[in-house]
């Protein structure tokens, strides 16, 4: 549905080169999809984004929507933003504070080319109104609106143009906690029930776990590794994405050779020898990092309890902190500290002794150079 | 860190230039750049023109020299006459901007009883022509006639001067307090503007009242403090009536007064006026150019967005009466004293200081001599038409302008601000002098019509109008424009729907202030005026000249009073369909 290919996109600067904000951006959406650009701070989602909407012209590149190009640096293409037809939500919502909540909702359906009826426009416009619970406040001054309620409006009026394809901008950043995770569901509620495809753009990589279908990492400018939330999670193709998708153990190792009998290759690493999986093709003596997730390390008092005997080794309890639903353990084997989440049932003293399991399926192995490479 | 592999092709930027765009905002855009720099730059090459020639006399045909700038620079009372205009401007310039950012501060931020009134009261000497200001601080602080001087004189029973008009002091004292609205408007726009959270934040922080104003309303406040003073300077380094009226009788002699001598006296020496006017330029192109680079910063000091912004007020307690007791001491130097001593001359038969014998003598024959002057009707329609179709023209014409240099990449675009604020630099006798010349040069059948005053004064305004539009237009988000464009709006539609309703404020203020000094407006006018185009201004010149002092404070009052009237309505208006308090 949603085609870019190559997109490249400076900001010229006064001093010195172009800032290269979005570098050999690719990806491809399909319809009805939920898609988040998810980075750190500056790493050019909002400008992949702008770039997307027409607000910026990048420097080369294509963007196809639905079969129609509304940008491509080879044919000469650039489709202004008003004729896209795409929906926007903005960070600073961007709510006219000249206008009523009602008056900001129906600008798009005003403005546009085939004029609609004023009773048309009154119908659609409570309707979408209502679908984002504000219909009470339609007459209000849009400035009157708490934040969450301006939120909702921004969305209304992105949504009341039944727009291709709807962009959102760190729409939740300016929420508080709870408003934002009742946001999170309304979104993706409103998202399900229009079937509308989605760009989602933000910094918090909770949020994008639970809203969408896939997942683009970015780091400076460029997409490291696109897939769904789960893949992404177990698998993080680079030290990056683990690192910057979640806690994780990252233990540094050397490839020993592939173990025939498990079917794994084999790692040599300061928490003893483990069994790995891996995306990438792994030679003996290669440089690689394991990383594994705190909840994916098993802990017990006994040894015996798990069944498997593949990557049980032990250590010793050396901090634990009690969070609630779970406990948090820190336990060194040899020199190495490894993070663990346990049940808070699980009561092994500080000091002891405690068996530690990593499941070979969770312990993903990633060659040390990739850290650093773009994978599209 | 390494990058690995990646051999991506260096993008080549010439080749993406922008494909040829046919929208109609090209042609609207192309329409008002050409507009703009025809008026700005056409009369300008005639006056840099006109400086390198001699005089044009029946005997001698004008032939090229460098006669002009030798006279003007070869004399050593150059140097005195810059030191003289630096400091009268900028001392004019702090005055204006310290009152008019403290009443600002206090009308848009504090809750200072009687707040309304004050908003009235403190745009008074905004509506008060120049001239008439400047007469009535004579009438009040001459040395020898001045009410102050007669007052204090009676109470200590000396014979001593206690204040003299006749001053480089006094010279800014009037000038300053007559500018002063210039910067309360200016600054109103900007605080009214500027999201009060950001500085209730810093209260939270435990800011003190003072604090919060100095780091916080201040320095958000910074463009547009700098940008009025740019504007109060070069208002007062061109400023005329001042240093006609109280520096040429003691011979402190600024610019503007020695374009005049040189343009009066006899055979008039038009090009060493030129020449002075060349050295004004050079000194107002500095500021410009440090002008540009501030609004450069754009985005920085975007503070309104299109979140939670709801004006609200400081409470001040207790210093709520200390705030009230400045504004009262203020209305009564900039109009009560003024108006009163208009107000008492314009009663008598002839001119005299207030006293028990003379207030017998009252009488409104003043007034029924004004009425039935020949030219006031006449002079009163024109100034109406002339002051509401050059502010409308100008404040439209610059927020396309604005929008154009802030919000577009066009390359070159700085340019475009720079030409459009060239009239800055033109004192309005010389501007006078360019747009006669250029026209009777060219033809076209202007000169001596209505047409070529309305010309003049779109142009000489241009400037104020960009500085107000600029001033408003650099503090909205450009997000608030771009959610507009992803909406379908097309650039027209949004910039009709959504930046000039979100301008509104500030081009309100605007185009009450380009009425005002239109209305006011002198120096150009006294240069293209004929019989039949008369302009208000320019019948009070002449009672002037002529030594009519009542009939001209009577002519002025019952200006004073329209003038007030339509500021008055002009207030309403706004409130109702302006920004509305929360
Ligand atoms: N108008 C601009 N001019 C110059 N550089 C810019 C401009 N906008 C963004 N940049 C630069 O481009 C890079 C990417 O910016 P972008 O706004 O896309 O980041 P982001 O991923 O959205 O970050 P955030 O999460 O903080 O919003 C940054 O290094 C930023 O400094
Ligand atoms: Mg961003």
């Amino acid at each position: 549905m949603l085609t870019v290919r190559g997109l490249n996109t400076e900001y010229p600067s006064q001093k010195g080169p172009a800032v290269k904000a979005a570098q050999d951006v690719t990806f491809e959406v399909p319809a009805g999809k939920f898609f988040t650009l998810l980075g750190p701070s500056g790493c050019g989602k909002t400008t992949t984004l702008r770039s997307i909407a027409g607000l910026e012209r990048p420097v080369s590149g294509e963007i196809v929507v639905n079969g129609r190009v509304v940008f491509s640096s080879e044919r000469k293409i650039f489709i202004p933003p008003n004729q896209r037809n795409f929906g926007m939500v903005f960070q600073s919502y961007a709510i006219w504070p000249h206008m009523t909540v009602f008056a900001n909702a129906a600008f798009p359906l005003e403005v546009r080319k085939n004029k609609m009826s004023k009773s048309e426009i009154r119908e659609k416009v409570m309707r979408v109104l209502s679908a984002v619970a504000l219909e009470q406040y339609a007459d209000r001054e849009a400035t009157k609106l708490s934040g969450g309620q301006q939120q909702r409006l921004a969305l209304a009026r992105a949504l009341v143009m039944e727009p291709e394809l709807l962009l959102l901008d760190e729409p939740l950043s300016n929420l508080d906690a709870k408003l934002r995770d009742r946001m999170r569901f309304e979104l993706k509620r409103i998202q399900r029930e229009l079937g509308i495809t989605t760009i989602y753009v933000t910094h918090d990589q909770g949020e994008a776990l639970a809203l969408s279908h896939e997942i683009a990492v970015m780091n400076e400018g460029r997409i490291v590794q696109v897939g769904p939330p789960r893949t992404i999670y177990e698998h993080p193709r680079t030290k990056f994405v683990a690192e910057f998708i979640g806690t994780t153990n990252f233990i540094d190792g050397v490839v020993l050779g592939f173990d025939e009998p498990a079917g794994r290759w084999k790692v040599r690493t300061p928490a003893g020898d483990l069994l790995v999986s891996t995306d990438s093709a792994l030679t003996p003596n290669m440089r690689v990092t394991v990383s594994i997730r705190p909840e994916d390390v098993e802990l017990s008092d006994d040894a015996t309890t798990s069944g498997s005997t593949e990557n049980v080794t032990s250590g010793l309890v050396d901090q634990k902190v009690f969070l609630g639903d779970f406990v948090d353990f820190q336990v060194q084997i040899g020199d190495f500290m490894l993070l663990s989440r346990a049940h808070p049932s699980l009561r092994t003293p500080i000091g002891e002794t405690i068996h530690v399991r990593m499941n070979p399926d969770k312990c993903v192995a990633i060659p040390e150079d990739s850290s650093a490479r773009a994978a599209a | 860190m390494q990058v690995v592999g990646q051999a991506s092709e260096a993008p080549d930027l010439k080749d993406h230039q922008p494909a040829v765009k046919t929208d109609p905002q090209w042609f609207i855009m192309g329409g008002v750049v050409s507009i703009v720099g025809w008026l700005a730059l056409v009369p300008l090459g005639f006056l840099v023109w006109q400086s390198f020639r001699t005089p044009d006399t029946a005997r001698k045909p004008a032939v090229w020299t460098l006669q002009n700038y030798w006279e003007a620079y070869s004399s050593s009372e150059t140097l005195v006459l810059f030191m003289n205009s630096v400091q009268f401007a900028a001392g004019t310039a702090v005055l204006a901007l310290v009152i008019g950012t403290a009443l600002a501060w206090m009308t848009e931020r504090t809750n200072t009883p009687l707040k309304p009134l004050f908003y009235a009261l403190s745009i008074i000497p905004l509506i008060i022509p120049g001239i008439l200001f400047v007469v009535s601080w004579i009438m009040l602080a001459s040395p020898k006639i001045g009410i102050i001087n007669l007052v204090l004189q009676g109470l200590f029973g000396t014979d001593t001067v206690y204040v003299d008009i006749y001053s480089m002091a006094g010279m800014i004292w009037v000038d300053g307090l007559h500018y002063a609205p210039i910067a309360f408007l200016l600054m109103t726009a900007a605080f009214r503007a500027m999201d009060p959270s950001l500085e209730e934040s810093a209260m939270m922080s435990g800011a003190s009242m003072f604090k919060i104003f100095w780091n916080i309303t201040l320095k958000l406040a910074w463009p547009a403090v700098a940008a009025s003073f740019l504007i109060l300077f070069v208002r007062s380094i061109e400023s005329f009536e001042v240093p006609a009226l109280l520096g040429l009788p003691v011979g402190i002699q600024v610019f503007t007064s020695s374009i005049y001598d040189a343009i009066h006296s006899y055979p008039s020496n038009i090009g060493l006026a030129a020449a002075y006017a060349i050295t004004l330029l050079i000194i107002t192109m500095g500021g410009i150019y440090m002008q540009s680079r501030l609004t450069g910063q754009g985005g920085k000091y975007s503070t309104v967005t299109g979140k939670g912004f709801r004006p609200r007020t400081i409470d001040l307690g207790r210093w709520k009466y200390l705030t009230l007791g400045i504004f009262i001491v203020y209305a009564l130097f900039v109009v009560v004293l003024p108006f009163l001593v208009l107000l008492w001359s314009s009663l008598q038969k002839f001119y005299s200081v207030p006293s028990m014998e003379a207030l017998k003598n009252v009488s409104l024959n003043a007034y029924s001599t004004v009425i039935n002057y020949p030219s006031v009707g006449t002079a009163v329609w024109n100034s109406f038409l002339l002051s509401i179709g050059s502010a409308t023209t100008v404040m439209f014409l610059t927020a396309i302008v604005c929008w154009i240099v802030l919000r577009t990449k066009i390359p070159g675009r700085w340019i475009l601000d720079n030409v459009a604020s060239v009239p800055l630099v033109l004192p309005g006798l010389v501007m006078g002098l360019a747009i006669m010349v250029c026209y009777l040069t060219i033809g076209g059948g202007v000169y001596g019509t209505i047409w070529i005053m309305f010309i003049a004064y779109v142009t000489r305004f241009m400037p104020y109008g960009m500085r107000y539009n600029t001033t408003s237009m650099i503090q909205l988000h450009k997000e608030l424009e771009e959610s507009a464009a992803m909406s379908g709006a097309s650039w027209f539609t949004s910039f009709r729907r959504v930046v000039l309703p979100l301008l509104k404020p500030g081009l309100l203020a605007g185009w009450i202030y380009i009425v005002i000094v239109s209305v006011r407006e002198l120096s150009s006018s006294i240069l293209l005026y004929s019989p039949g185009t008369e302009v208000v201004s320019i019948v009070i010149w002449e009672m002037w000249q002529n030594g009519q002092y009542v009939e001209l404070s009577a002519f002025g009052v019952m200006l004073i009073a329209t003038l007030f009237i339509f500021v008055m309505m002009a207030q309403w208006i706004g409130k109702r369909f302006g920004v509305k308090e929360a």
